[in-house]
């Protein structure tokens, strides 16, 4: 995302910036900037109907810039595209004031945000990160199994669940070996094929070779030896069709093992040393290695783990998260929370234990599987500095009145 | 008739057959006419135009342009083209018969193609009808009015058609016959074209009966008189209508006995029967005269009839055939002496009565095309499709009681498990091979297989392991059947995988499984870093999945000379762990053995010293003293499809699986959850056999129909349509932890099913005996707590309250629970 101009004030965080997406990704950090409530202005198009005197309608398409007043944002991640709708917020010829309008908002085409209650500090963090214009990496993933592979792609802020490839492969049985041979054959072809269709290697071979350290490593994962034989396949199957982007791709291939075929278990796959050594310091690798290094302690019991936001909010009230060691992971879907209390709430959090306490915040893409397991545990959880025993136990006698007093997010609470 | 293109008139000398094309087309034909003809052409044509008019004389009254016509297309040949247009415009009365003829057979086809039942046929037999009809009028215009001919094409081709067959012969001399007038009788290869109205055999028989048809009338035109032709016309119109009926069956057998019949009818013109008595006249008196396509498929009648009259005279004339004379051939024929024409059905008869049969036939090809007329509603294809789907014949058996009758053996299956080259699979090779339900001679091979590979000791593992990447590798991936007899039991094998990476598969075999053998390498070390690995989490995961019995395979006890000392060690520390993971201890029972040499898996060697202290069964003689766990049998159908695969040609899908509750027979409905899909059961096969029926607690293999092979996957589960299992989203289970227990992402496991999902609460953790509540929303469970919690599944899948789930989560089993709702 490219950042045209900024004019934010640093102290109420009024004033505005103009962005302009470059890639499909910065439709994921607009997503998380743009906010219910924030002042949204970019190039539109809308169908304008007039009446004439006479009574006759004609109407035409004008392109006009619009500025929205944000009531929701609605993004598709597996197209990459973010709608925004909300109320016209100035008006002009064509549209009047308080007219509804959904922008879509477009790759290489500026926008001006404004935020309705000011930037605050995740924001302007937020903002930072996504004008970053560091190399971000970038992994494609299968992660397969007998008759099941899942095509991902992993980027610096999200995975995207490109095809699922599903094919009957007849077990084995007596007497007949060859049809689960024959079956997994007919998998492999699938899922190679499909990958081809999605690395669409032709295309940018012609970058490759002006910027020769952009491969994108392919990581294949599975149980058993599905993996490796996978490998091999798309080896003998290079060589058999010469295909030269295929033969190209090989040398960056990597095998890893997972414990199931499913999505989910890319976690595991990216914490394991084999892949970490080869991916260094990605956010994924780094995110992912937190959660681990959290769910280790949750399983020694360790008091200085805890999840849940009420759990973690009373851990830093009592300046559990702080310098030393105190980290607060929480997920970015509790900052695109619909209701602005509710974010502010959070912000406040995270200002506590970065300025006061002078803690570490991460944080988690809810779109990684890092993010995904934090969700479960209620987006939020802490390392604390000092272990605090019963932190849940000390408001059992008033859990149902805090349930009642809960702010939405009551399933949330563990 | 005008060629259409220089290329045409090269191929199409043959006018007949023009017929096939349509109206447009002559005439358009007739509009390019001129275009074609070179300066060359004209002059021929002029020259060849005075020839004909003189050969024709004042006589005829023909148009220059119909000569030159006639002329083009014969290529100027004067001989052809006299005797074409003599022909042609020949004075003309019997015309009419043979257009009556010619309908007719188009209602042949027409009757054919009802037949058939393709309402497309029906359709088309209408349309044919009508423009027969059409073409009627026109032919009947066309005669009197004597129009040229590319004026009325259809009856032109009417008129053609019975003017060559009647007219052909009116000027042959008898002696040498010119060689054109040989190629003008081709005509006749017209008849094949009733193949074009569809290309079933009904179609094509028609086409041949009709060919036949119109031999014999060609041959009755030659040589009816005027007089009769106009009865005869009378006749075959009034037959007509009865006509598609008498030949739609297109039987071979009543052929005879229809043709007599229609001789006798009312109004009898015995003309084709008197035609066949010339066509051999013709034939021996003119021996230059070829009739290769008029005999090329004659009749069985007309070859018979033909032969018996080759001997006539020769110059026997036309008119010298009488009336009485008819009867007289048929009566020296053997058929007709068999043949009492009324002793038979009635042709109509036979013919209702075929129509009865195909409609009534329930034939499996049509079961899907065959759709009601097009304005039914698709709902009600749907109910029809509903109704015909049990084609297969339910035997309606009363299987609880057929179950009970047939007194067989006890059926068991067990599951074999322990941890990686704890020697699983060389076990049960060894049992299978001492129990000769492996021969000689397949082991033999096996172990040259093996050698050859360098791993002569896996050979017996071989029998299990038959995938090609199992075999390379040494490593069981998924669940090996196999299955064996002693004199109480049919035993089934399900010889699980034991490297960790393949535990859903082994989920999936102690799944079907009553009992468990669990087997142990007695050697050092690998018996304590089995009892770390697989050994234990096995051990926790049929026991979690309900299985009680408990058969320890105490393995490769040669490794370590039979000892004693280490089997009791193994003996006491694995009692200790099992008691704990709540086995019974009188389920469980320790038998040494060495799968390897085959010592006292199924029989005791007695020369084996070292093994005197042990006094207890053989494995095998354990396996018997299992008691069977209890059959659900009256409770509804539930199968888990653990396989979906082609069976062969026969048996394009078939699927197995452990029937969990219920029954099941041939002709059985069965509904696929969650595909919603049903499907009709064709057969049955248990242990290899056809069997008619199976009950809980069996693994069938059962070949199915009327399914597509999308809606079958593994863990799906086949249930009775009247009682479907309900799919959920999400549901409340009792679990007992195996590890720490936090809300996170699982994969779910029952039996084959394996599914993502997501631990979104931990509601309780219990009090493992009494089942209170001893804290609500816990942090988390710990391992050997039991919990209540909260699954969401990624996708709706068939659980029902009551079924054992495996959760799952990176590589190792977190716990395994009961569904509560």
């Amino acid at each position: 995302m490219r950042l045209l101009k900024q004019q934010i004030e640093r102290k109420d965080g009024s004033g505005f910036a103009v962005l302009e997406p470059e890639e499909p990704e910065d439709m994921w950090h607009a997503y998380n900037l743009i906010q219910p409530s924030d002042l949204l202005r970019a190039r539109a198009v809308r169908r304008v109907t007039k009446t004439s005197d006479a009574g006759s309608t004609a109407s035409q398409r004008v392109i006009l810039d619009l500025s929205i007043t944000v009531a929701s944002t609605d993004f598709d991640i597996g197209s990459g595209q973010l709608h925004v709708a909300g109320r016209v917020a100035s008006e002009n010829d064509h549209v009047k004031l308080g007219s509804h309008h959904t922008l879509d908002l477009e790759l290489n085409r500026k926008f001006t945000l404004e935020k309705g209650d000011g930037w605050d500090s995740v924001a302007v963090e937020m903002l930072r990160e996504a004008c970053d214009t560091e190399r971000r990496a970038e992994l494609w993933a299968v992660v397969m199994g007998e008759g099941l592979a899942n095509i991902c792609l992993i980027t610096e802020h999200q995975t995207i669940l490109r095809q699922r490839v599903e094919v009957a492969v007849p077990r084995k049985r007596k007497g007949d070996a060859g049809g689960h041979d024959k079956g997994m054959e007919k998998f492999y072809s699938t899922v190679l094929s499909t990958l081809l269709r999605h690395l669409d290697l032709s295309n940018p071979s012609a970058k490759d070779i002006s910027q020769t350290d952009k491969t994108i490593p392919l990581l294949l994962a599975s149980p058993g030896f599905v993996a490796t034989a996978f490998l091999s396949y798309i080896k003998a199957e290079a060589t058999r069709t010469t295909n030269k982007p295929l033969l190209a791709l090989l040398p960056n291939i990597l095998v890893a093992h997972s414990s199931s075929p499913h999505v989910h278990s890319l976690s595991e796959v990216l914490a394991s040393p084999a892949i970490t050594t080869k991916l260094s310091d990605t956010k994924y690798a780094r995110e992912t290695a937190l959660m681990d290094r959290f769910l280790t302690l949750m399983r020694q019991d360790d008091a200085r783990a805890w999840y849940g936001p009420r759990e973690v909010e009373r851990a830093v009230a009592k300046g559990a998260v702080g310098r030393g060691g105190g980290v607060l992971m929480i997920s970015n879907a509790l900052f695109r929370a619909q209701s602005v209390n509710e974010r502010k709430r959070w912000v406040k959090l995270v200002d506590r234990v970065k300025e006061e306490e002078g803690g570490e915040v991460r944080v988690l893409s809810s779109l990684h599987e890092s993010g995904k397991r934090l969700e479960a545990l209620g987006n939020v959880a802490a390392i604390l500095t000092y272990p605090i025993e019963d932190l849940d136990e000390s408001d059992g006698e008033e859990e149902e009145g805090a349930d009642k007093a809960g702010d939405g997010d009551g399933t949330m609470i563990i | 008739m005008p060629p259409k293109s220089g290329h045409q008139r090269a191929k199409n000398i043959d006018y007949e057959d023009d017929d096939i094309y349509s109206d447009e087309e002559e005439y358009y034909e007739e509009g390019v006419e001129g275009d074609g003809m070179s300066e060359e052409d004209k002059q021929q044509m002029a020259a060849a135009t005075i020839k004909v008019k003189e050969a024709l004389g004042g006589s005829f009254k023909v148009t220059e342009t119909q000569i030159q016509e006639a002329l083009w297309h014969y290529y100027y040949d004067v001989g052809k083209s006299v005797s074409y247009l003599k022909n042609k415009y020949a004075p003309k009365v019997p015309a009419q018969p043979k257009q009556s003829q010619k309908p007719a057979s188009r209602f042949d086809q027409a009757a054919s193609a009802a037949g058939v039942g393709a309402p497309n046929g029906k359709l088309s037999s209408f349309i044919d009808s009508t423009t027969v009809c059409a073409a009627l009028n026109l032919g009947l215009e066309s005669c009197y009015s004597t129009p040229p001919p590319v004026h009325f094409p259809i009856s032109y081709n009417f008129d053609r058609l019975t003017e060559d067959i009647t007219n052909f012969f009116w000027d042959t001399p008898w002696g040498n016959v010119p060689s054109h007038r040989l190629g003008t009788i081709i005509p006749q290869t017209v008849a094949p074209k009733g193949g074009l109205l569809g290309g079933s055999k009904l179609a094509a028989l028609a086409a041949k009966r009709k060919q036949k048809q119109q031999e014999q009338a060609a041959k009755a035109e030659e040589e009816g008189n005027d007089a009769d032709k106009a009865v005869a016309l009378l006749d075959r119109l009034s037959v007509k209508s009865d006509r598609p009926a008498l030949l739609a069956p297109s039987d071979k057998a009543p052929k005879p006995a229809i043709r007599y019949q229609r001789k006798r009818s009312p109004s009898p013109q015995p003309q084709p029967q008197v035609e066949s008595d010339e066509e051999p006249d013709l034939g021996t008196t003119r021996p230059t005269m070829e009739f290769p396509d008029l005999r090329a498929q004659p009749s069985m009648f007309a070859t018979t009839l033909c032969s018996k009259n080759d001997s006539r005279p020769a110059g026997q004339s036309h008119q010298s055939t009488s009336f009485a004379e008819f009867a007289l051939p048929y009566t020296s024929m053997v058929e007709f002496k068999k043949v009492d024409p009324f002793a038979s059905p009635s042709p109509d008869d036979i013919v209702q009565e075929a129509q009865k049969r195909g409609a009534g036939r329930p034939s499996k090809p049509k079961a899907t095309p065959k759709k009601p007329a097009g304005d039914k509603l698709a709902e009600a294809v749907d109910k029809l499709h509903v109704e015909e789907a049990p084609r297969v014949k339910s035997k309606n058996l009363n299987v609880v009681e057929e179950f009970a009758k047939s007194e067989m053996k006890r059926m068991m299956n067990f599951v074999v498990i322990g941890h990686v080259d704890h020697g699983k699979s060389t076990l049960m090779g060894r049992l299978l091979y001492d129990l000769k339900v492996i021969d000689q001679r397949s082991v033999d091979k096996l172990k040259k297989e093996a050698e050859n590979i360098g791993k002569a000791s896996f050979a017996l593992a071989w029998v299990m392991d038959q995938t090609s990447e199992e075999r390379s590798r040494g490593v069981t991936v998924d669940i090996a059947t196999n299955n064996f007899e002693t004199e109480q039991t049919r035993f089934t094998i399900l010889d699980a995988p034991g490297h960790r990476d393949f535990i859903p598969n082994m989920i999936a075999g102690a799944s079907q499984a009553d009992f468990a053998v669990l087997v142990i390498d007695a050697s050092t070390n690998s018996f304590e870093s089995g009892l770390k690995g697989q050994t234990k989490e096995h051990a926790l995961l049929v026991r979690s999945m309900g299985v009680q019995r408990l058969i320890v395979a105490v393995n490769k006890m040669d490794t370590i000379n039979w000892s004693q000392h280490r089997f009791n060690e193994i003996s006491t520390q694995m009692t200790t762990f099992l008691t704990t993971a709540s086995f019974s201890p009188k389920q469980i029972s320790f038998i040494p053995c060495a799968g390897l040499t085959g010592e006292n898996v199924t029989h005791r060697n007695p020369d084996n010293s070292l093994l005197d202290w042990y006094t207890g069964p053989t494995l095998v003689s354990a396996l018997d003293t299992s008691a069977p766990s209890p059959r659900p049998l009256d409770k509804p159908l539930r199968l888990t499809i653990s396989d979906v695969f082609r069976g062969g040609i026969t048996n394009p899908i078939s699927i197995t699986g452990r029937i969990d509750a219920g029954t099941l027979q041939i002709g059985d409905q069965i509904l696929i959850m969650p595909s919603s899909e049903k499907a009709t059961i064709k057969a049955i096969e248990l242990d290899g056999e056809p069997v008619d029926w199976a009950v809980a607690g069996q693994i069938p293999t059962l070949h199915l129909q009327d399914i597509d092979p999308v809606h079958l996957r593994l863990g799906d589960i086949a249930c009775a349509p009247n009682h479907p299992v309900r799919l959920i989203k999400s549901f409340t289970c009792k679990i007992l932890a195996f590890e720490h227990v936090l809300p996170s992402s699982v994969d779910v496991f029952r039996g084959r099913l394996q599914a993502e999902g997501r631990i979104v609460r931990l509601s309780a953790t219990l009090d493992k005996t009494s089942g209170e509540v001893l804290k609500k929303k816990p942090r988390i469970v710990r391992p050997g707590e039991v919990a209540r919690v909260v699954v969401e599944l990624q996708r709706e899948l068939p659980l029902e309250v009551g079924v054992r789930i495996v959760l799952r989560e990176r590589g190792s089993t977190v716990a395994a629970g009961l569904l509560e709702g």
